[in-house]
């Protein structure tokens, strides 16, 4: 079980917003993690610096949280072969699909993007038919 | 300012609204996916804000400014085509993020917390990543003669 937390997931989900917006005021970027990630991975692209600042801001962020004394829940409640699998999938998929839930999720849809639209609407149902599968049909 | 140093301020704001939102903990997005079991629907607030907040703060940025701060234009996706590379990709995400409970939105934040499943997942995504780009270059774009 996690508990049902709408304030901070709002909050949380604002402070995302807040930096999609000023990266594109300040940088004129997308801020998708997929995008990002992909720049920094060589043969990295010729703008690779702002991007390997802002993915080292995203990773200083929550260490500076937990060194502060916070508490972040995390738990991994999947074998290790499953984060092989899967990460290995999410990466082919974000490659093809141009995208993951911070860029379509939040700054496509927010552009009114008809391809963000369609990619979110479909990595969200084969999402929820994957842990169905996996935990009621061949884990219940 | 400094335009790395501002990169590194707005990736950190990335990072804390992941962690603070409850996107950083694979449990909590497993269970958002889980609607027959142990559903936690959290994670629909962390959409509602975020999109609350980029759909207003894009129109006000589109609205008043020719280019951003540091660039002489905006970068935006050129791309309009929902083509089988969108879909399929989207569909084989989908997959993959309900077998980990990992996105890469989520992950890199992640790694700072220090535990040893994210630098795994980290790594399977780059591998993906290489495979496509690799696949992709060799398969679909003809080499120029």
């Amino acid at each position: 079980m996690t508990d049902f937390t709408p304030f901070q997931s709002l909050l949380g989900g604002a402070l995302i917003g807040l930096s999609a917006v000023l990266l594109m005021a300040l940088h004129g970027r997308i801020a998708g993690m997929t995008g990002i990630l992909t720049g920094v991975i060589p043969p990295v692209s010729s703008d690779w610096q702002w991007r390997a600042a802002f993915i080292a801001g995203a990773i200083a962020a929550p260490l500076l949280v937990v060194l502060a004394g916070k508490e972040i829940p995390f738990s991994v409640p999947v074998p290790t072969l499953a984060l092989v699998i899967g990460g290995f999938l999410v990466g082919i998929g974000v490659h093809f699909g141009g995208g993951c839930p911070s860029g379509h999720g939040i700054c496509g849809i927010a552009r009114l993007s008809p391809r963000s639209f369609v990619a979110v609407a479909t990595f969200m149902a084969t999402a929820f038919v994957t842990v169905f599968i996996i935990r009621h049909v061949i884990g219940g | 300012m400094n335009k790395l140093v501002s990169a590194f301020l707005i990736g950190g704001l990335f990072g804390l609204g992941i962690a603070v939102s409850g996107m950083i903990n694979p449990a909590k997005v497993l269970n958002f996916f889980d609607i027959a079991g142990t559903w936690d629907p959290s994670l629909i607030f962390v959409m509602g804000g975020g999109l609350a907040v980029a759909f207003t703060g894009y129109r006000l940025v589109f609205g008043q400014r020719e280019a951003p701060v540091f660039e002489s234009a905006f970068a935006l996706p050129a791309k309009r085509a929902i083509d089988w590379q969108l879909v399929c990709g989207a569909a084989i995400f989908g997959i993959g993020w309900g077998i980990a409970g990992f996105c890469p939105g989520a992950s890199i934040p992640a790694l700072g917390l220090g535990y040893s499943a994210t630098p795994i997942f980290v790594a399977a995504v780059i591998a993906g990543i290489v495979a496509a780009r690799f696949a992709r270059t060799r398969f679909t774009q003809p080499a120029a003669a």
